[in-house]
């Protein structure tokens, strides 16, 4: 079910064998398994309470497992955390920016935590990319929902760690930041970053996905791709239903001034998943 | 990684440096209460209290409220931590590869510095109000590492409370009982008019030994054993705090 296109040299980003956790009494994860590949996108899906921001966290160092083993780039969480940070980056379910520092201190901040030189410089081309450098000066209590969590995004991104968790990424914004956020996670799977994003909506997976796991109830209930887990429900039926635009669709063509009608993104999304698709190898670039 | 520790607190401590630049209040906060304090007891309750020592009553009372100062100022130390834990900044500084302990000693530096800053305040206030002393170079030395030792051991307390806290109220109200603790001592009244079983606690109790030691030196009088029972006192709760600080941390920071 899992990865058996691997090339046998190299260990996945991302393996998870039967890690569970409790709080207490309460059993949040009871053996997860789940392999990420290089340079790939790896949506968790589930709902309130299904454990993923646990297992983020036990992924990124912030919390032991009771049981099982986690690696990230064949460093083990539990053994060698220190080796994992400097291959990881985090962005939290809310995001985790200094409101009282602007913008550039932020990432002034961070770059110099992860030891760069030309901390300033770095934070300067962040502010470029994620449209900030107009607010960079400015404190990051100031900015809207969008603007802080690209900041958060940005924040994760200085140093390109090899992989990077975005736990719950969209949850909170506006359809308009929500596809700035889709965009970005793109481009960095493009340039070979391994992506292990958490959701609880389903088009986000959808949209942005190599792979899909079903975390339900503390275990992995389904894990494949798209086509895969499209397989798995009855054959489709075939029904004419008129194609009303959504209101999703009606918002971002009235806000969004640059793009011309027959341009929606709505197309060009599809036009990239149809790329995607078409191979299930992973990319190696 | 050890080897950024230094590297790290700077830039952190850089941080929260920062932050009260951002918000002088809560240095002038710090300062309200032991001046509200000073101009209470020197003007209203001073002249009926007769401190036996000939010196005048707000030179006997100056040391007692420099601890009360640095009481009420570390309790933004605790508020501050509880927010970073709250926010999930420090998940974010766990989850780099930095030095652990440089999240806390960013904190406790920076404790340092501001409370210092509303200790000036306070003597500037006091030397208006007429406090002198006759203190050497050198005393002022000691007065000034008593200081911040006092400082830096209540801001390894006030570091648990933080990290103990489950609301911002409770992070912050650590200071009250702090803030009292030199009502019970030499700070304010000669022990020597107190009730038996109060006189032994404020006797025992470490605010009394601080508090003589720095009026010693203000009055350039000799500090007998004084000294050595406060740093006794310091330093002991300094590395029983400064541990629990530790091991409560990491295991917030790996295990909730």
């Amino acid at each position: 079910m899992t990865t058996s296109s691997e090339s046998p040299q190299r260990p996945p980003a991302i393996r998870v064998s039967g890690i569970e956790k409790a709080f207490k009494d309460l059993p949040v994860l009871r053996g997860v398994d789940l392999e990420v590949e290089h340079g790939s996108i790896f949506a968790l899906l589930g709902s309130n309470g299904a454990g993923k921001t646990t297992l983020v966290r036990i992924l990124s160092t912030l919390l032991n497992a009771d049981a099982g083993t986690a690696t990230i780039q064949g460093f083990d969480v539990a053994g060698d955390p220190a080796r994992v940070r400097e291959s990881i980056s985090l962005t939290g379910q809310f995001a985790a920016v200094d409101e009282v520092l602007t913008g550039r201190e932020n990432l002034v901040l961070v770059a110099r935590l992860r030891h760069l030189k030309n901390p300033g410089q770095i934070a300067d081309v962040m502010l470029a990319r994620f449209g900030l450098s107009a607010a960079g000066l400015r404190r990051a209590g100031t900015y809207s929902g969008g603007m802080r969590r690209r900041l958060d995004v940005a924040m994760s991104l200085i140093g390109n760690p090899p992989v990077v968790f975005l736990d719950e990424p969209t949850t909170g914004l506006d359809p308009q930041s929500r596809q700035d956020v889709w965009q970005t996670v793109r481009r960095l799977a493009d340039d070979g970053t391994t992506v292990l994003l958490t959701t609880q909506t389903l088009d986000e997976a959808e949209q942005l996905a190599d792979r899909i796991a079903i975390l339900h109830r503390g275990r992995i209930i389904q894990n494949g791709t798209l086509t895969e887990l499209k397989k798995l429900l009855p054959p489709v039926k075939v029904e004419y239903v008129e194609k009303q635009p959504s209101l999703e669709d009606v918002f971002l063509a009235l806000v969004d001034e640059t793009a011309s009608p027959d341009t929606t993104l709505g197309s060009t999304v599809e036009a990239t998943r149809a790329g995607r698709n078409s191979d299930d190898q992973p990319r190696t670039s | 990684m050890t080897s950024h520790v230094l590297a790290d607190t700077c830039v952190l401590t850089g941080r929260s440096l920062r932050h009260i630049l951002r918000s002088p209040d809560t240095i002038i906060t710090t300062a309200v209460i032991p001046i509200a304090l000073m101009l209470l007891f020197t003007y209203v309750f001073g002249g009926a209290i007769d401190t036996g020592d000939g010196q005048s009553y707000i030179n006997y009372l100056l040391p007692g409220i420099l601890l009360i100062t640095i009481a009420s100022g570390i309790s933004y130390t605790a508020y501050r931590l509880f927010l970073d834990l709250q926010s999930g900044i420090v998940d974010r500084f766990q989850s780099m590869p930095i030095a652990r302990s440089s999240v806390l000693w960013g904190h406790a530096l920076t404790s340092l510095a501001s409370n210092m800053v509303s200790v000036g305040i306070v003597i500037s206030v006091a030397l208006i109000l007429g406090f002198r002393t006759s203190a050497s170079p050198g005393s002022w030395i000691v007065i000034v590492g008593v200081l911040l030792l006092s400082t830096l051991t209540l801001t390894w307390v006030a570091i648990i409370a933080g990290l103990a806290a489950k609301t911002v109220d409770g992070a912050s109200a650590l200071s009250y009982p702090l803030i009292f603790l030199p009502f019970i001592s030499s700070a304010f009244v000669p022990i020597a008019t107190m009730p038996g079983p109060i006189a032994w606690f404020a006797e025992n109790q470490p605010v009394t030994s601080i508090v003589d030691t720095i009026r010693a030196l203000f009055a350039q009088q000799s500090i007998g054993s004084d000294i050595w029972i406060a740093l006794i006192w310091l330093i002991g709760i300094l590395v029983v705090a400064y541990a629990l600080a530790i091991v409560l941390y990491n295991r917030k920071t790996t295990s909730a």
